[in-house]
Formats: structure tokens, sequence, C-alpha cells
């Protein structure tokens, strides 16, 4: 650690803060659907996931591993590419966590890679293969997965209980999806937390300060697993809200049924080596579950929302990481730039998300009339509503004499506004 | 491009009959404890009802084993 220079220093702040979004962002993932049907208190909830991810991530060096150690070449890449792809990343999770859509941390992390790659050494640096067989089919098949054995499982589940209702099968019900949540930390714990450890490894790796091949020194391994225990433990609860009860109305026995499902997903795709993305299994989880129940409904437009949130993820992340590593490229004050953006527009995502706080008194409560997302709102922008043609219509059209000039009085402000 | 459709499909698989056969199991122990509460009420009791229960319990309590064996062993 003898060269230890700011920019290598400014990388590992940047990377240990994502580690954070990481960590708050899919805290959701494994506690949502145990906040939403009451089997934990939220606080007890989240302090147990962040408990969890700490141990997970102390659980081996595996998944760090493959990330500084072949995953790209060592000596072609440079602490700046891994900042800005850092920042690309970070944006998109405070973005996404704002408006309260789940969305994989790990496509936003590989989307800022990708972006600051290809502005660093062009298009021919990214493999298109791999970003198909390793990113985009996977988002495609762990929903489905999940999702399907989480409707079956559910049905199967109804089916055989019927009489379930009553002190015993509270308890155990309660008891079922705090084993499977605590699961789903664990493994969250192991692959998210390492990630991180991986990218810091990385940069010490590109900056000189360890020796290419060697393990993540222990601050690293610590200051990791703090980062994204911490993240936990604050908890997204924009996110644990729409996962928890935006989707669908949860049962205590829908909600075992939907985190088996998503434990069982996750830890056979990680072991069978093909990976899914967490939060991707746990969305498709909760969704087959809200099918599998009579009379369970699924919110399209909240999942229509979330779908369109995935499939931004990677380009916009993308995109900002290519911006970032673009300017970074003008030289150490790009650099300075780029960092006080990055402070300055998580600063006003923060400062925007008080504006109607999400915390752990009220993430149960569902307002009906829920603010249309940022996500939506940029469709409407594009698309104009046809009502708005309609009057635009009805006001270039000379009412006929005596007409009723109420409605042209009415027509004129939208008309006027184009 | 190659994709891998047997690891796509064993993931679904394993998935699928594990998910379904852990619910199914934990219902069944769920559904014992729950005759046990009832017999207990009306003042008898239900042996065998609370054993099955436990098997099925002790079973769900391997499966989660097994897990955290595989966060370890992989990771």
């Amino acid at each position: 650690m003898e060269s230890f220079s700011l920019i290598l220093a400014i990388v590992v702040v940047t990377a240990l803060a994502f580690d954070f979004t990481n960590g708050f962002h899919d805290t959701a993932n494994a506690m949502a659907t145990t906040i939403s049907t009451g089997a934990l208190k939220p606080k007890v909830a989240v302090a147990m996931s962040a408990v969890l991810n700490l141990v997970g991530a102390f659980l081996s060096v595996e998944v760090a591993n493959t990330i500084s150690k072949g995953l790209v070449d060592e000596n072609g890449i440079r602490p700046e590419v891994i900042f800005a792809a850092l920042v690309g990343a970070i944006l998109w999770n405070l973005l996404t966590w704002l408006v309260g859509l789940p969305s994989s941390s790990s496509h936003a992390l590989m989307g800022g890679l990708i972006g600051a790659t290809i502005a660093s050494a062009g298009f021919g640096a990214v493999h298109g293969d791999v970003l198909v067989t390793k990113v985009l089919l996977p988002a495609v098949a762990a929903p489905i997965v999940a999702g399907v054995a989480a409707m079956l499982a559910t049905r199967f589940s109804y089916g055989m209980g019927k009489n379930a209702d009553g002190e015993a099968s509270r308890k155990g019900y309660r008891a079922g999806q705090i084993a499977s949540a605590g699961l789903v930390s664990l493994a969250h714990g192991t692959n998210d937390a390492q990630k991180t450890m991986g990218i810091i490894t990385l940069a010490l790796i590109a900056g000189g300060a360890i020796a290419p091949g060697s393990n993540p020194p222990t601050w690293v391994i610590l200051s990791a697993g703090l980062a994204i225990a911490l993240g936990t433990y604050i908890g997204g609860w924009r996110i644990i809200r729409t996962m928890g009860k935006g989707l669908t109305d949860l049962e205590p026995q829908q909600g075992f049924a939907a985190q088996t499902s998503a434990a069982t997903a996750i830890l056979a795709s990680s072991h069978l080596g093909f990976s899914l993305s967490t939060t991707h299994v746990v969305s498709g989880s909760v969704m087959g579950t809200g099918l599998g129940r009579k009379g369970g409904v699924v919110r399209w437009s909240t999942a229509t929302r979330m779908v369109v949130a995935w499939a931004l993820t990677l380009p916009a992340a993308a995109l900002v990481g290519a911006g970032a590593e673009a300017v970074t490229d003008l030289g150490d004050w790009g650099t300075a730039v780029v960092a006080v953006f990055l402070v300055g527009s998580s600063a006003a995502i923060w400062k925007l998300s008080r504006r109607q706080v999400v915390d752990h008194s009220n993430v149960n409560e569902v307002d009906e009339t829920e603010p249309a997302g940022v996500v939506t709102a940029a469709i409407a922008a594009v698309i104009p509503p046809p009502t708005a043609a309609a009057e635009d219509l009805a006001a270039t059209i000379p009412a006929p004499a005596g007409a009723e000039p109420a409605s042209a009085t009415q027509a004129a402000p939208p008309a006027a506004k184009v | 491009m190659k994709i891998d459709w047997a690891a796509i499909g064993s993931v679904f698989g394993v998935s699928l009959v594990f998910t379904v056969g852990l619910v199914a199991v934990f219902t069944l122990g769920v559904n014992g404890l729950v005759r046990r509460e009832k017999a207990a009420a009306q003042g008898g009791s239900a042996g065998l009802a609370l054993t099955g229960a436990y098997v099925c319990f002790a079973a769900c309590a391997a499966a989660v084993a097994y897990g955290i064996y595989l966060i370890m062993a992989k990771a």
C-alpha cells in the first residue's frame, strides 16, 4: 500500500459508496415479503438482513476473485475507468430508488463498466455474445423460473392447507419466511459484497498498489462488508414498499412460497453456474405467488414500470459511465468535475426523496394515488395523451354558432400551452 | 453465440422441484401443528400429527442447512 495515489483513494471511496447503494437497494429482495406480511417488524427485518449480509461477506472470496482475476485484462484498465463505471452505477441505483423501482445493482455496475470501457477503448472491447448470454438471457429467465416455481408452490400450499388459520399456522409460516429470507440475505452478502471487493481489488491492482493475482486485503473485505450491511440497515424503504405491497397483496403463505422460491432459484443458479440477479428472481417470485392464489392480483402497471426500469438499467448506466469516462479523460480536473457531479446529483436525489418520505414507519401503507414515477412521466412526455390532441382539435375547429362556449374556453388552456 | 440451454433447463427444473417440494413439506408440517392445536382445544392429543410435523420441519431445516452449505462451499 505504499503508492496509494489520490485517484485510487477516490475509486475505493466510490466503490464503497456503490456498495452502500447496493445494500439499501437490495434490502427489498430479502425482506420485502417478510415486512409486508408482518412476519418481522420492519426495523428488526433490516437489522437481521444487515447482519447476514455482513456474515456473508466474510464467507468466501471466490466471487471477488473471479472479478479481480481474469475477467478483464488488468493491464489495460485504469482506475479512472472503474471510477466512471461506478459513477454510472451509483446514479442509476439512486434514481431507481427514488422512484421506488427494484432494479438489478449488478446490471447497473455492468452497464457502467461497459459504457466506460467503450468510451475508453471503443466498441471492440465489449464482447456482444457474452453480454447476451451472461446478462440479457438471465434477466429474462430469472423472473420466469422463480415466478413459475412460486406460482405452483402457492397453488399447492393453498390446496393442501385449507384450514390455514389460527395461531399454529401463523407461527409456522412466520418462521418459514424468516428462514428463507435469511438465506436470501446470506447469499446476497456473499455475492454482492464480494462484487465490490473484486472491484476495489481490481482498482488496487490497476493502480499498482498490490501485486496482480492477490486476494482482497483484509481491510477491503471488512470495509466492503460493513458498507453493504450499513446500506441494508438504512433500508431502501421505497423499494420494499413496491416489492412487498405494490406488485400484489401478500398473505403469509404467499410470502413464504415466494421467498422459498427466490432462495432456491438463487442458490440453484449460482451453484449450477448460471447466475441470476437477486432482484429479478425476487420480483418474479412475488408476481408468481400473486398469480398462484385464487383471487390474487398482480398490478401489471407496477410490473410494467419495473420491467421498463430493468430494460433501461444497462444502457442508462452505460451512458452515464461513458460520459463520466469521457470527462475524466480530460485530465485530473475532469475527474474532479465528475466527482463533484456525482456528489451533487446524489444530494439532489436525496433532497427530492425528502418531499415524500418513506421509512420503516409507513412502509406498509400504500397510498392509492401513487404519483407517476419518473419512468412513467418520461413516457407520458414522449407520447402525448390522446385527450390533449382531441382538445386541441376542438379548440381549432370554430365552434358552431350557439354551441356552448364553455367547452371552447375549457379547451383553450392546453392549446395555449402547446 | 452459444446459449447454454442445459444450464437454464437445470436451474429451472431444480428450482421448480425444490420449491414445490419444500413448500409442500412445510405446509404438511404446519397442517400437523394446526391439527394438534385443534385436538388440544378439544382436550385430546394428536401425537402422530405432532411427530409428522416435526419430521417435516426437520426436513426443511435440513434443506436450509444444505443451502447454507452451498453458500459457504461455492459462493
